[in-house]
This record gives structure tokens, C-alpha cells and sequence, in this order.
């Protein structure tokens, strides 16, 4: 018999790893890329091609050459990294600014911080608000390219539901005047294809499968995405009670523009969010609210990513003063 | 429904493969190294020499302090020597060394398989049989049991708990036990409620014994006052304050005893120990030990002899095989590694486990992610990261603040952590370290 291992308990360990975790996000996201890849065809497949291959290759160069230690792209949190900003990005956008959103997500956002688990900011949405308002022209570019799935007549382009409606507002139109010039703004639409958005905003549906996967899977846990849909849906609904000719309805709200792929894949990215649930359903809170104000009041028509960015700066406060429930406390 | 405790815990695999593996009876050793520390507290002083003649359950030590128990001897024979004998990791302990002869009990033990149902004694005369037989806590921590069953001035017990959970993968011999021996268990139960004064027990037995809990059931119908309650399977759900949790919902308050809120838990196989004690006169002399693993040609449940060495346990189990990397006295959560073959059983050995490589070995730490599936796995509702990072860091005082002298130890956290961080062996070590800080400092 060989020298026998000698360690404190526990003696075994369960098959959980980080990569295995980060695979299962991948996997998640797997029905909105497809969704993504039909509805905006070779357009879809470069962004996603140019997110992923350039956020690995850049985090491999920074740990090889520049910081000098272990690689660890193979724990695939920087695929993870480049599919987020890929479907957080117009489907028409250039390669480069893609690339350069990769620069920002990987080099400074994450590497700079100290790596995987260090960052106060989620990175994917960091690079997409930098290049928001870097390229501001580039990057509310919403042209619907061709897509291996029919367009349908009515499908349009040049703007998403929630500019339409901002637009429409300024005019002096009700919400239900600009539906009405734009029957392509139904919740059937939305749900399964080919709204103009963001490429991973083309369908609530497969953002809502993926949400179910990582729950199985025990990846994450309901809390966050519900606080901030939950959050999205009552603010809304009492805006919408309030005044209904200058307001959009709250099934609107959370099925337009971010709400979903912010609320599922962004906003419960484990290194940014807070550890303890209470502090979690704050977290999510914050950011339904400040998603709201800034679509009804705010310059933007979209405020999902300021929002998610905002709250990251409140994590550690949170961490510090939520913490979990103690067995046997006082 | 069954029931289960509110925080935290974890899943891992059950391994039960002993399940099947009827109690075997383990022959005498040749020489027998009985420890004068098998209990939590002062060890206990010899008294007998080299040379002197020893019966099965002759008493050879006495307790030395208030916290402290007898300990007898569990083979018959010559006293070999008295002196320090390595334990299972390489510590030397007082020991008394035994040369076998023969198999010659004292009189007094009722040696018959006759079960003894009526309860002659009272309250005190139980505690102090229980005292006298050297009877303490076989669920691990080997707490004196006559010591819990005198609650201190002022507390007193609700209910009894018996802890038939044995919720660490791949122990087997309280269910074999309780399948084997239902009524004795029940009887020594009922002994303990009358040395404690209660007129309530449970026994807690996780539902992935089914036939555990049938076997206890169809004894304990005949006792209205002992209910077995069937808990949905969770690790840690054997822990003291987690089972008291499970069954009854009341939480012992951070710092505290479980007597805090009317409860005394004693394990199934302790209860066991009280009724060989009370009804039979038989001091704790032997235990049953699960002899496990997959590596293993046949798994086995052992009633061995106390001090019988790991060695002759594994040669008669089929030997070490070639593959075996990690030896554990215990469970795969909480045990102990062996680094020394040689050592000899004690009263509260429940368990030799044997893993491969494969099953043990660490894989190495990467960044926290801080996904939060410690603070999840948590019974205690700690924050495992957090207390890892300050004691990395040495940060005795912040360590105090998070509470760290909660820690239960049970590995939970580490077990679920994805990027393989040690986080209990940090966390371990600064327990003690924080403890030992706050028992320094003057009383108020």
C-alpha cells in the first residue's frame, strides 16, 4: 500500500465547479442565440462569433503575457462574457466595435479588478453602455438584417418598441394612439420573434427557457429575476393607472427592450450581485425602479443597463449590512 | 411530510453500500490498546499495573475531573503495560496495554440475549449506573452521557431526542442498530426519560431508511409517549442543533445548549449503551463499526471490541486494497484521516472508511466567484467567504463579529464550493483561535 493521503474534513467534494456552472449559462443562452441566428441571420452569427473569440483571446493574451499568470479561459467565463455582449448589442453592429466592446468588458472591467470574481462591474454591461454612449449613432442602429426566418410584412426597422413608443410620447401621441400605428408592437410578437432590439432581445420566449434551465440546474436561484420583472411590472402598472395616456402598460414594460435578458442573465451574474438573499431582493428591487424612471423620465428609452450598472456600485454596501439570517441569533 | 431543518444543507450522495451487511460479531484481538481518552474532557487515570489480571468489563480507569468518564476493559487477560500509545493520528495517548487471554467477563454482566423490559431504578440510581459504565455520546463527539443527563440548576428537559439520522454518506451501524436491536433502543430510551425526568422522546431517522423506520415503528407503537419522526434525508440533519431543529422547530440560541430549549438529544446508538448499562450491567466494552467503501471487495458492520487496532479491523474486513488513498475513522463530512493503521478503536468509532484517489483527492482552488452557494450550504447561516477571507487575513476581531464560533464544522461549504476553496480549513482555524481569544478575556 502507497503513503496514504492525510487531510482536515470533509473528505469529499460535490461535482461542482466554476466551469461547469459558466457551462450551464452558455447552454441557457443557447436558445436565444438560435432565435438570435434566425431572425438576423450571418449578422447574428459575426457578432456572436466576434463577442466570444475576442473576449477568450483577449483575456488569454492578458493572463499569458501581461500579468504573467495561470490561464484560465477554460473555466469559459469569458465566453460567457463575450455571448452577453454580443446579445447586448444592434444586430448590424461592425466587428470592431464589437471588438473594442470585448476591450473594455475584458481588459478593464474584469482583468484590471484582479480577474474572475474580482469586479464591481458586470463587464458585458459596462462594454455596452461605453459604446452606447461612445457610438450613439452605431448603437441604436436597429435595422433588421435578413434572417433565415420570414420577416413577415410588418416586421420594422429603424427603432425598438420602447424608442417608438419615447418618439411617439414627444409628439404628443398616447400609447395607445402609437400601437395602434404600429401593429407590429403586439405581446404575440414580442414573445416569440423578430422585434427590433438588441440580438438578444429578438425573443422573450427562448430568454424565459433559458431562465428555466439555470433554475433546474440549480444555477441560480428565482430571487433576483423576480424582484426586478416583479419590480418592473408594479412601477409600471402604477404609472400606467395613474395616467395611462402618458404611460405604457406594465406587460409592455417587462416584455420590451432589456427587462428579461437583464433580469435573468445580467443582473444575477454571481460576482456582482449581493451574496445574501435579502440583499438580493434590494438588488432587484433598485434596479425594476430605476429601469422604470429612467424609460418614463429619463433621455433614454431604454435604462435597463444603467440601472444593472448602478446597483453593482451598491453591492458591497449591500454585502455589508444584509446579511443572511443566523441560526439561533438573538 | 416529513420534516427537515430550515437552513442551509446539503445533498451528497448516500453510498449506504453496508446497508445489507448484518452485524458480524469481530473476534478478540490478540492484544487490546485501550485509550484513557475516549471521551471529550480529562483523561481518565489507570488503575491497574503491569501484570495484573483483567476480566472483560473490569473497571481499569477512573474519571479525573468533572469532565471525565470509567473506562473498562473490554478483553480478558494480562495488563502488558501502561503507557502512551499513538492514536489514529500519531498523538500519544495514556493507553492501557492488554495481553489476550481467554474470554472471561465479570460476574455481574448479564451476558444472555434476553431483553430486559422493566425498569427497576430510578432517575439518580440510572445516572449513576450510567456514570459507572463509562457510557458516553457514540454519535462522535463523545460527550460524557451522564454529565448530559444532569442538566445544570435551574434548566430542565422538555423532550428527548434519539438521533437515528446518521445523515453522513456511508455509515450504517445505527441503522443496523435500529434494525437489528429496535426494542433495546427503545428501552434505553425510555431510560433515559425517566433519568431525565421527561415524558416525551423522539426518534429522528431520515427517510432513506424506510425499513430503520418501520423496524422502530412496530416497537414503539407499544410506547405512546416515544414517537419516531421521519425526516427528509439532508446533511447535516444529525447535528445536534439541526435535528432539534427538524423535529421539534425550536432553534438553540447561538452560544447555547441544547438544554436551552428544553431538549436532550442522545444518539440511537448511545441509547443502545444506556440499556446494555442499566438492564445488563454491561459497561461499554464494544461498538459497532461500518467498514466501508467502494474499493472494497465487501463492506461489513462490525460489533468490535473497544481497542481492538485498525489494522487486525481492516486484515479481517479483506485488507487495504492496492487503490485505497484516504483512511477516515467516521463519516466522508466530519471524520477523521488515519495516518496511523496501528491505532486502536475507542468507545465512539462508528465508522473505517476507505476512498480512492479519485473520491478524495482536492482539486486545486481557483478565484471565488462569489456565487453564494456557501452562504446557501450554510446550516448556520454564516457567510463562509467572508470568514475565510478575514482569517486569511488574520482579522480576529471581524472574524468575531461574523461569528465564526458558530461553525459547526460540518463542511457543507467546502463541499459546495465550485472553485474548490478550503474555506472550512481556514474557517476551522480561526474558531479556535477566536474562541480561545474570547475565553481569555476577564468575565464580567
Amino acid at each position: 500500500m502507497r503513503n496514504l493521503i492525510i487531510s482536515p474534513s470533509p473528505h469529499i467534494h460535490s461535482d461542482l465547479t466554476t466551469r461547469r456552472l459558466m457551462r450551464d449559462v452558455l447552454i441557457a443562452l443557447f436558445p436565444a442565440m438560435l432565435v438570435s441566428i434566425l431572425s438576423y441571420g450571418f449578422s447574428a452569427v459575426r457578432l456572436l462569433m466576434v463577442g466570444v473569440l475576442s473576449c477568450v483571446i483577449l483575456e488569454y493574451l492578458i493572463q499569458k503575457f501581461i500579468l504573467k499568470t495561470a490561464v484560465t479561459v477554460n473555466d469559459c467565463s469569458a465566453a460567457v462574457t463575450g455571448v452577453l455582449l454580443a446579445l447586448n448589442l444592434p444586430p448590424c453592429t461592425p466587428w470592431w466595435v464589437v471588438f473594442i466592446g470585448s476591450i473594455v468588458a475584458i481588459g478593464i472591467v474584469k482583468m484590471t479588478f484582479g480577474g474572475l470574481g474580482q469586479n464591481i462591474f458586470n463587464p458585458a454591461i459596462t462594454a455596452r453602455v461605453f459604446l452606447l454612449v461612445s457610438f450613439p449613432v452605431i448603437m441604436t442602429d436597429w435595422t433588421i438584417p435578413q434572417g433565415w426566418i420570414s420577416a413577415g410584412t410588418d416586421a420594422f426597422s429603424g427603432a425598438t418598441p420602447l424608442s417608438i413608443v419615447k418618439e411617439g410620447l414627444k409628439t404628443g401621441l398616447t400609447p395607445e394612439q402609437i400601437f395602434t400605428a404600429h401593429p407590429s408592437l403586439s405581446c404575440g410578437q414580442m414573445l416569440f420573434a423578430r422585434i427590433g432590439g438588441s440580438a438578444g432581445e429578438a425573443s422573450a420566449l427562448a430568454l424565459i427557457l433559458g431562465f428555466i434551465y439555470l433554475l433546474v440546474r440549480k444555477v441560480i436561484k428565482p430571487t433576483i429575476p423576480v424582484a426586478v420583472i416583479g419590480t418592473v411590472f408594479v412601477v409600471s402598472g402604477i404609472f400606467y393607472l395613474i395616467d395611462s395616456s402618458s404611460f405604457t402598460g406594465p406587460v409592455f414594460n417587462i416584455l420590451t427592450g432589456g427587462v428579461l435578458l437583464g433580469a435573468i442573465f445580467m443582473a444575477t451574474d454571481y460576482v456582482t450581485s449581493p451574496m445574501s438573499c435579502s440583499g438580493q431582493i434590494v438588488y432587484g428591487i433598485g434596479i425594476g425602479l430605476l429601469t422604470v424612471l429612467i424609460r418614463f423620465f429619463g433621455a433614454y428609452p431604454e435604462g435597463v443597463s444603467f440601472a444593472i450598472l448602478i446597483m453593482n456600485a451598491v453591492v458591497p454596501l449591500l454585502n455589508k449590512y444584509m446579511r443572511p439570517a443566523r441560526f439561533g441569533a438573538k | 411530510m416529513s420534516k427537515t431543518f430550515k437552513m442551509g444543507g446539503v445533498h451528497p450522495n448516500d453510498h449506504k453500500i453496508s446497508n445489507d451487511c448484518a452485524v458480524e460479531v469481530m473476534p478478540v484481538p490478540s492484544r487490546a490498546y485501550i485509550s484513557m481518552s475516549q471521551h471529550l474532557g480529562a483523561p481518565a487515570t489507570p488503575i491497574v499495573q503491569k501484570g495484573d489480571k483483567v476480566k472483560v468489563g473490569q473497571l481499569i480507569a477512573t474519571p479525573s475531573g468533572f469532565m471525565s468518564a470509567n473506562v473498562h476493559s473490554s478483553v480478558s487477560g494480562t495488563v502488558f503495560s501502561v503507557e502512551p500509545v499513538a492514536d489514529l493520528a500519531g498523538n500519544k495517548v495514556m493507553s492501557v496495554i492488554i495481553d489476550v487471554e481467554g474470554d472471561e467477563w465479570m460476574e455481574n454482566i448479564d451476558r444472555s440475549s434476553d431483553i430486559v423490559r422493566d425498569i427497576k431504578m430510578t432517575g439518580e440510581e440510572i445516572v449513576a449506573r450510567v456514570k459507572e459504565c463509562g457510557v458516553v455520546g457514540l454519535g462522535g463527539a463523545s460527550f460524557p452521557t451522564h454529565i448530559k443527563l444532569c442538566p445544570p440548576p435551574g434548566k430542565k428537559a422538555e423532550f428527548l431526542i434519539i438521533n437515528g439520522a446518521e445523515c453522513e454518506p456511508y455509515l450504517t451501524s445505527d441503522y443496523r442498530i435500529m434494525l437489528e436491536r429496535p426494542e433495546e433502543i427503545l428501552i434505553g430510551t425510555r431510560i433515559l426519560m425517566k433519568a431525565l425526568d421527561v415524558n416525551k422522546a423522539f426518534v429522528g431517522i431520515e427517510d432513506n431508511k424506510p425499513e430503520a423506520i418501520a423496524s422502530m415503528k412496530s416497537f414503539s407503537s407499544q410506547y405512546p409517549e416515544i414517537e419516531v419522526v421521519v425526516l427528509k434525508k439532508k446533511y447535516p440533519q444529525g447535528g445536534e442543533k439541526q435535528l432539534i431543529d427538524a423535529v421539534t422547530g425550536r432553534s438553540v440560541p447561538s452560544m447555547g445548549l441544547p438544554i436551552d430549549t428544553g431538549v436532550v438529544v442522545q444518539n440511537a446508538a448511545t441509547a443502545l449503551s444506556v440499556y446494555e448499562a442499566v438492564q445488563k450491567n454491561k459497561p461499554v466494552i464494544d461498538n459497532t463499526v461500518t467498514v466501508t467503501g467502494e474499493c472494497l471487495a465487501k463492506s461489513h458492520n462490525w460489533l468490535v471490541r473497544v481497542g481492538t487496532p485498525y489494522e487486525e479491523i481492516l486484515q479481517l474486513s479483506g485488507g487495504v486494497p492496492e487503490n485505497a488513498a484516504k483512511i477516515i475513522s467516521g463519516g466522508p463530512m466530519m471524520g477523521k484521516a488515519v495516518s496511523n493503521l496501528k491505532a486502536p478503536t475507542v468507545k465512539a468509532n462508528g465508522a473505517l472508511l476507505i476512498l480512492t484517489e479519485e473520491q478524495t483527492v482536492r482539486k486545486p482552488e481557483s478565484n471565488c466567484i462569489r456565487c453564494g452557494k456557501c452562504i446557501d450550504a450554510c446550516p448556520m447561516g454564516l457567510e463562509p467567504y467572508l470568514l475565510n477571507k478575514l482569517a486569511r487575513a488574520g482579522r480576529m476581531d471581524e472574524l468575531e463579529a461574523h461569528n465564526v464560533y458558530d461553525c459547526i464544522e460540518c463542511g457543507c461549504c467546502l463541499f459546495t464550493c465550485p472553485a474548490n476553496i478550503p474555506l472550512l480549513d481556514y474557517i476551522r482555524g480561526a474558531k479556535g483561535e477566536v474562541i480561545r481569544i474570547m475565553r481569555s478575556r476577564p468575565k464580567k
